[in-house]
């Protein structure tokens, strides 16, 4: 069929299923706007092209589908750069497209023009100019297959205004034919055998779970390994909500703000199972220092994570659907009684290090506790609702105090640290999930780096739950300067003259605020019943740190648990 | 330790770009970089001087190369037994009077004379890095103006192309 290329664009998303679009019009891309008005195609108008980005990242991590974004050419494009880099260190599938000026002004510093590929590079799976309307359809078809199949990632489409505006037969091609490309899905089974092997005569194994469970829902297949061997487990930030964290042989995450029973666990196992793990270094700490009595097996899709940062004794490469089913399979064919009594020691022992520190601060402050904020939406939210975090002390505080009890319920910037991807990507996961409440926690430094986009909460009618633990200052900055640099607080504190409330109504959000810890229970309980957008402001003491802590370059033993550091 | 890939890439605008730019980012070091057509249109073939620390890290490097998805296929030709050669063009000062040191010199390395004027000889030289440098080292006497090196390639020994390995 003869059509534009903007339309083309179009038919393209309707053949991969997309079923909503975030993004925001401009000059390169007013014809795709024009196409999309015609097709009357589901689409988001964020505030700022960083809000679309984080929203299609967030409506990926909590469906699973591939986040599709559009931007128009040079400060549109260069305004997705944050979030590209956020979804390409979470391996999130993400399709951005973006408007490039017309094919003839190309390279010549034309108004609003960026090289957006060059830009993107070093941060996405791949990316595209198209500068010829009869690529557009194999382009497409690419970029959607190399984002979401093997270790998903952002891929980047640049699109030239005058293809936008071309014409072109259009028939949308059925298979992909990429020479270089063949993602894995099944490996060496043999490996396989070799890791149970391996766990035969482990007397203290520890399963370490990553991000790559989340992202590849294995969750179900994992359960049925650790239903079967009873082994204890450890996690990463992104790792949360795969095994439920009420789980008794969960320790909770591991690392920096690792609790004390899985930093333990960590330091005196004698085999670690890394599944769907990067082994980033807020895990590690120092790696000569990391898993130090123990063999490494590393489970992952992605052979180049094999040895990056540790090294590893046993590997198994291929998709966890692959591998998870059939190491649970090999180990329920093996007697594992016998087996389950030689590490009863080993899980009493860390039974015994979960009792004896609890993972949260003791400070005796006067006023809220933040994990009591978080506690209490746990407990009224039953860990069914999806819960998104900016990034800072909130972010770990929720970690550690939250009880994810499903795979793709706790969306956070874990690779990149990116303040301000909260919001939208609350919004993003709303979209796509109406009936499920959806609570965001931040910071009241994460709410102001995309504050806009209360907006297109309200626009929308999004009943997400926005919880701002005020603590008038930024917390993680503030923490590190108090326990590294001598109290020097520089340019830490925001003043507290930002009133949440009014800045929520004025964005026809409703405001709530809670300044004593009696009011607590009963606002919390309120707002989540309230229909509509709703932002919960919560007046917190500063002093407040993330605790346990282990000190940058320490060792996984060495944790601050408590007290004034 | 220095080692030699060879990575096969689709003929693609800015794929050297990628290259060079995801080794240089993850902390690599690139001693040469030399591209080129092949014998398939549609296919460029890159030839690589790394030095790394050791196998892990010469692995890393492999790895990911091989995540780039304009990368078909990269073969390590270090302990492949293959031809190695890098091609020069040496500019260096010349009179009446040492010339004939000069020609004599290129007749030595079995290098070629591809300009002559009054002042100066142009010398092109192939082989591996090793003669080249050593040529080098010889005409500084003489006084060099400049020099041109192309980074080497390498092509393996037998009827097993790189692609099939």
């Amino acid at each position: 069929m003869r059509m534009l290329g903007a339309e083309a664009v179009i038919e393209c998303l309707k053949a991969e299923e997309v079923e909503i679009v975030f993004g925001y019009p401009g000059g390169a891309v007013l014809t795709l706007y024009d196409a999309l008005f015609k097709t009357n195609f589901p689409h988001v108008l964020t505030r700022h092209e960083q809000g679309a980005v984080h929203a299609a990242d967030g409506y990926a991590r909590a469906t699973g589908k591939t986040g599709v974004c559009f931007a128009t050419s040079g400060p549109g494009g260069t305004n997705l750069v944050t979030g590209i880099a956020t979804a390409y260190m979470d391996s999130i599938p993400l399709v951005a497209i973006t408007g490039q000026v017309g094919v003839s002004l190309i390279g010549k510093d034309s108004f609003q023009e960026a090289d957006i590929c060059g830009i993107t590079t070093p941060i996405t799976k791949h990316n595209y100019l198209v500068k010829k309307v009869q690529d557009l359809p194999r382009v497409i078809k690419e970029a959607f297959y190399i984002a979401r199949t093997g270790r998903p990632g952002p891929v980047v489409i640049d699109i030239s205004k005058d293809v936008f505006n071309d014409t072109l037969d259009f028939e949308y091609p059925d298979a992909v034919e990429l020479r270089g490309y063949k993602p894995i899905f099944s490996g060496d089974a043999s490996k396989i055998d070799l890791v149970v092997t391996e766990l035969e005569k482990a007397k203290k194994p520890l399963l370490f779970i990553g991000g790559g469970v989340n992202i590849s829902g294995t969750s179900q297949e994992l359960r049925k390994f650790v239903e079967s061997t009873g082994i204890p487990i450890i996690t990463s930030l992104m790792g949360l909500g795969c095994i439920p964290c009420d789980a008794p042989q969960h320790l909770g995450m591991v690392g920096m703000h690792g609790t004390y029973a899985a930093n333990m666990a960590t330091m005196e196992c004698d085999l670690l199972l890394g599944v769907g793990v990067r082994f980033d270094d807020r895990v590690t700490s120092l790696v000569k220092n990391f898993a130090p009595k123990a063999k490494i097996v590393h489970f992952d899709i992605d052979p180049a994570e094999v040895n990056k940062n540790v090294r590893s004794d046993f590997r198994v490469i291929g998709d966890l659907r692959w591998s998870l089913p059939l190491l649970a399979e090999k180990v329920a064919l093996q007697g594992l009684q016998k087996w389950q009594q030689e590490t009863g020691e080993w899980n009493k022992l860390v039974q015994e290090w979960k009792k004896e520190k609890p993972p949260v601060s003791e400070l005796e402050t006067a006023g809220i506790k933040p994990q009591a904020v978080i506690e209490k939406v746990s407990e009224l939210t039953k860990g069914d609702a999806i819960i998104v975090t900016d990034v800072g002390q909130h972010q770990m505080w929720t970690a550690q105090s939250y009880t994810f009890k499903k795979q793709r319920s706790f969306l956070t910037s874990g690779g990149l640290g990116t303040m301000g991807y909260g919001l939208p990507a609350a919004i993003g996961a709303q979209i796509t999930l109406p009936e499920k409440p959806v609570v965001l926690f931040t910071g009241d430094g994460s709410i102001m780096m995309n504050c806009q986009e209360l907006a297109t909460m309200a626009d929308n009618g999004l009943p997400v739950k926005i919880i701002v633990m005020n603590n008038q200052v930024l917390g993680m900055v503030n923490q590190w300067q108090r326990m590294f640099y001598g109290k020097r607080y520089s340019h830490s504190s925001t003043k507290g003259c930002t009133d949440f409330v009014k800045l929520a109504e004025a964005m026809g959000v409703t405001g709530l605020c809670v300044t004593e810890p009696e009011e607590l229970d009963a606002i919390l309980e309120k707002a989540l019943k309230m229909e509509g957008p709703v932002l919960v402001e919560v007046l917190l003491p500063a002093t407040e740190d993330v605790l346990p802590m282990v000190p940058p370059g320490g060792r996984l033993d060495q944790m601050v648990l408590g007290g004034v550091f | 330790m220095k080692y030699t890939l060879a990575v096969l890439v689709e003929n693609r605008p800015g794929v050297l770009t990628h290259i060079s730019g995801l080794i240089s980012r993850r902390a690599f070091n690139i001693e040469s970089i030399a591209a080129g057509s092949t014998e398939e249109a549609d296919t460029t073939r890159i030839t690589i001087g790394v030095e790394v620390e050791d196998e892990f890290e010469l692995d890393q490097v492999v790895n990911q190369l091989s995540k780039l998805i304009n990368v078909i296929k990269i073969i390590n030709l270090t302990y492949v037994d293959s031809i190695q050669r890098e091609l020069a063009l040496i500019k260096v000062r010349a009179n009446k009077a040492n010339r004939s040191d000069l020609v004599d010199i290129v007749e030595i390395f079995r290098a070629k004379i591809v300009d002559v004027n009054r002042e100066t000889l142009v010398i092109e030289l192939t082989g591996e890095e090793a003669k080249i440098d050593a040529l080098c080292e010889v005409l500084v006497d003489f006084g060099i103006i400049e020099i041109v090196r192309t980074g080497r390639i390498a092509v393996s020994r037998g009827p097993v192309p790189a692609k099939e390995m």
